[in-house]
């Protein structure tokens, strides 16, 4: 078993090593075949791992090599398999090799192919590395790992100013989000003595609360950075600026969870400390309403699919929050196909309207277009949790949990942006493929994409489909590791009243979207409607002035006292030592040039005057050998040591 | 009681020809005085009993190194003042005796102070002369043969450097010079030959 | 009044003080040979006064190697000077400016 899993690990790596080969280079179909044929190595060992775990073996656990031992330091680069790991490696795989495979046909008149496969392998090499590390360190590697990778693939078009404005956001972002995590982990470390996970959390219930709420908030800083929670969210819409492939898979199936997957991860301690707990629930239930709100009227395709998984990641943080970890993680799983389906099936669209993102720029697509339409369609009703695709198990799920937890507030938010998710994502669907072709007005003529990518898809539009139909098999499976608590509404009628005004009131919100968006009425806005000029459409179309507020307050004065700095401290003070030290000499060699006047009588002089100075050092220095004791008593009269 | 008397009057005449010796302007004069006051340093050494180095003292100093000097003075044109541009008196006086006193300090003061035991005692009954031979021949052989060659050395570069033709330096002259140099002379080897 | 090292010793710095003085202040370099006589002689007392003190020959020994030295200089030296005058016509130190960086 430690074969595949050293497979599924390192396949990865060595594909995009092959990739990077190339990366120089003209377009070369081997650099994007190959890569993906390794995944879908990694993707069987991976496949061959869970079944391992499915049968009830033991956690497979590996040490690979020592990488740190210095005095009680012992860090290994170690790597385990276990329930929990196994899922995330499979979400992983599953979606990295779809998007693999779509990517040969979405980046084929790309001049940068090879490059893009070289970086996407990275990654999920990183991502691997990431979910299958038995200790903090490890994970912070794959964490960062990602994190590079992320930072290069949306800066992919990197003459774009926007691309690489936005790559930076996000690493920047990300770095002030790994700083907390950094010191969660040195936190870890300090108080327990060690990184491994299970070492580190045998000995937490032992410690102080203050440390450990200390430790958890610390750590999901870390989580917050990279699942872009509210306040560091403004990134994740802004990295829609990479292409789509690397959209569905880093910024809405893999990475952006590893936030989740850490929370998950450190069950343990945040079990301990239920405060934290309540409050990155309330945050997620915050973030979900605050996203889907700001994709209600959002007019970017991919924009609006970003904020889709921001507000879902809300929804996982809540159900983590609450202590259902294997309930996060299962819409987690379930997410990322779906979502992963969406973007794709946006990439399809984009790449049909010759990169236009403007869902008003489109309408009736779904004659030309009917593969991709049928899948986002699915994808959008599961995103909308009906009625037996993958949504409805998992998302409802979080809902029952809220209310058995009897956070009615949260459960309530809740509900509220399930309808509202149901409301932007049908909007998306029917702006893109029903009513009038307006496309036609812009001179486009859309055709679907490559078979191949097609048939690519279609393993994630089954899984979106039929991913609820897992549930108890993977309730059984990850309970082995993560709290098993069963969650049921006591009373029959509650849950029954629950489920099904669920599913009215998503279905009354699809009702309406499609009423108001599918008709031929539809124009292409132009900011003269009267709903464009109110108050409360500004603002979410402004994203409630976040980003406004961060260049404003803080991107702003941090300009102005890095000036400051510049000119007062840098040229002033630092500039001018150095200047100084300089110029001392400069001014000492030109006052000095007057001794080589090649006059032979003054050059004795000065031979002299150089005599008499070492002869006299010569007698200083003698005396004091001399007399060293003498010295060295009246030194010490003198408390001198 | 003599010996104070010698030591005293001998320093006097000793300091005052130097003293001449450094400050006067004309070169004759100089010599002059540098010469005497050669001759009255040797007088200390007979005072110190080293009659062997008093001779010496007078035959290389007074004879050899005097002459020497008396004939290079006759190739300079020493009538013609040489422009002395003195500096600051008392810098100079200081550094030289400061420098002075330092040397005496760090070299001889070690000595005054601590017991030496004689390598080569001067033994009784025998003049310094032979004294010194005894040494000099036996210890301080091999110095001795280079100090003959170096003075060898010293003969030879002296011959080679006041000689003809070193005058010229081929290094400071253009092309055309050296060539035209270089013609004259076969002419004058012709000459010589035929 | 017993005259010891310590008299020949003060005698040697004072000479070698009027050297000292000869080497900084003449421009004759002729002048600037003789200044060099003297500080070579001065320790030559030097030396022969504390072999006398010591009863020990090295002293003169060493007397007679610094003469050796001061003749072959002289020889070296002059010949230098005299290739110096025939060239420049002068022997004026401050005259000599070839090293003027």
């Amino acid at each position: 078993m430690e074969f595949y899993l050293y497979l599924a690990l390192f396949a990865p790596l060595a594909g995009s090593l092959f990739a990077a080969l190339f990366g120089a280079s003209k377009k070369t179909m081997i650099a994007g075949v190959l890569p993906s044929l390794l995944l879908f190595t990694s993707f069987v060992s991976s496949t061959i791992l869970l079944v391992y775990i499915l049968g009830g073996g033991e956690p497979i656990h590996v040490e690979m090599m020592t990488w740190m031992a210095t005095g009680d330091l012992y860090i290994p680069f170690g790597f385990v398999v276990d329930q929990v790991s196994v899922t995330m490696m499979m979400v992983v795989t599953v979606v990295s090799t779809i998007v693999h495979v779509y990517s040969i046909g979405y980046m084929d008149h790309d001049k940068a192919f090879n490059r893009f496969f070289a970086w996407l392998s990275a990654f999920v090499f990183s991502m691997m590395v990431l979910v299958m590390s038995d200790n903090f360190a490890g994970l912070f590697i794959g964490w960062e790992g990602v994190g590079l990778c992320s930072w290069a693939l949306i800066g992919f078009w990197y003459h774009k100013e926007s691309a690489t404005w936005a790559a930076n956001e996000a690493f920047i972002m990300n770095r002030i989000a790994d700083l907390g995590m950094l010191i969660g982990i040195f936190l870890v470390y300090w108080n327990t003595g060690t990184l491994q996970y299970n070492e580190a959390f045998a000995i937490m219930p032992s410690l102080e609360s203050d440390v450990l709420v200390w430790m958890g908030i610390f750590l999901f800083i870390g989580a917050m950075g990279k699942s872009a929670q509210f306040p560091l969210h403004t990134w994740l819409a802004d990295a829609m600026e990479g292409p789509t492939p690397v959209s569905a898979l880093i910024h809405a199936a893999t990475m952006v969870t590893a936030g989740v997957y850490l929370v998950v991860r450190a069950n343990p301690l945040y079990d301990l400390i239920p405060n934290v707990g309540i409050f990155i629930a309330s945050l997620g239930a915050f973030v979900a309403l605050f996203a889907a709100s700001m994709a209600l009227v959002n007019r970017d395709m991919k924009r609006i699919i970003a904020y889709s998984t921001l507000s879902q990641l809300g929804y996982m943080f809540v159900a983590a929050g609450l202590g259902a970890y294997w309930v996060a993680l299962f819409h987690l799983m379930a997410h990322a196909f779906f979502k992963a389906l969406l973007f794709l099936g946006a990439g399809n669209v984009m790449h049909a309207m010759h990169d236009e993102l403007d869902p008003f720029k489109m309408g009736g697509l779904k004659t030309t277009m009917k593969w991709t339409f049928i899948m986002m369609t699915v994808a959008s009703v599961a995103l909308a949790g009906i009625y037996p695709l993958a949504g409805f198990f998992s998302k409802d799920l979080i809902l029952e949990v809220a209310m058995i937890e009897h956070h009615y507030i949260i459960y309530s938010v809740l509900l509220f942006t399930a309808g509202l998710t149901a409301f932007y994502s049908f909007r998306l669907v029917a702006l893109i493929f029903h009513g009038e072709e307006r496309y036609k007005l812009f001179g486009v003529h859309p055709h679907e994409a490559y078979k191949f990518m097609l048939i690519a898809m279609a393993p994630l539009l089954i899984l979106a489909v039929i991913a609820g139909s897992f549930k108890m098999t993977y309730f059984e499976m990850v309970t082995a590791v993560l709290p098993a608590t069963e969650y049921h509404i006591h009373s029959a009628l509650t849950y029954w009243i629950m489920t099904i005004g669920t599913q009215l009131f998503v279905i009354l919100a699809i009702a309406f979207a499609y009423k108001k968006y599918a008709n031929s009425a539809v124009s292409v806005p132009d900011g003269t409607s009267k709903m464009e000029n109110r108050l409360c459409y500004k603002i979410l179309k402004n994203q409630y002035y976040i980003p406004y507020f961060f260049e404003e307050y803080l991107v702003r004065p941090y300009r102005e006292l890095s000036t400051i700095f510049w000119k007062q401290v840098d040229l002033k003070i630092v500039d001018a030592t150095v200047d100084g030290i300089a110029n001392v000499i400069y001014v000492t060699g030109d006052k000095t040039r007057g001794m080589q006047s090649g006059n032979l009588s003054t050059m004795l002089k000065w031979m002299v005057i150089g005599l008499v100075a070492m002869l006299s050092l010569a007698v200083v220095f003698g005396l004091a050998v001399r007399h060293a004791d003498d010295i060295k008593m009246i030194l010490s009269g003198l408390g001198v040591q | 009681m003599f010996e104070a008397i010698a030591f005293y009057l001998f320093a006097f005449l000793t300091i005052a020809m130097f003293y001449i010796t450094v400050t006067t302007s004309q070169a004759l004069y100089a010599l002059t005085a540098l010469a005497a006051g050669m001759i009255f340093i040797s007088a200390f050494f007979f005072i110190l009993g080293a009659d062997f180095l008093g001779a010496i003292q007078i035959v290389v100093y007074s004879g050899a190194v005097m002459a020497l000097y008396a004939f290079g003075m006759m190739f300079f044109d020493t009538t013609r003042d040489v422009k002395e541009k003195h500096g600051n008196k008392l810098i100079i006086s200081g550094l030289s005796i400061l420098t002075a006193v330092l040397v005496v300090v760090i070299f001889a003061a070690p000595l005054v102070s601590s017991n030496i035991e004689a390598f080569y005692p001067m033994t009784e009954g025998v003049g310094n002369t032979q004294d010194v031979g005894m040494v000099l021949f036996t210890k301080y052989l091999v110095p001795f043969e280079v100090a003959a060659v170096m003075l060898l050395v010293a003969m030879i570069s002296g011959i080679v450097l006041a000689g003809k033709k070193m005058d010229l330096s081929l290094t400071l002259m253009d092309e055309a010079t050296i060539a035209e140099e270089k013609a004259r002379r076969d002419e004058e080897n012709k000459k010589v030959l035929s | 009044m017993e005259i010891g090292l310590n008299h020949y010793l003060v005698l040697s710095t004072i000479l070698f003080a009027i050297g000292l003085v000869g080497v900084m202040r003449r421009k004759n370099l002729l002048m600037l040979f003789f200044a060099t006589e003297i500080l070579l002689n001065s320790v030559n007392i030097s030396f022969a006064a504390i072999s006398h003190h010591y009863g020990d020959l090295t002293g003169q020994m060493f007397a007679f190697f610094v003469i050796a030295i001061a003749a072959s200089e002289v020889a070296v030296g002059l010949g230098l000077l005299i290739l110096w005058h025939k060239r420049h016509g002068n022997i004026d130190l401050d005259q000599m400016s070839t090293m003027k960086g």
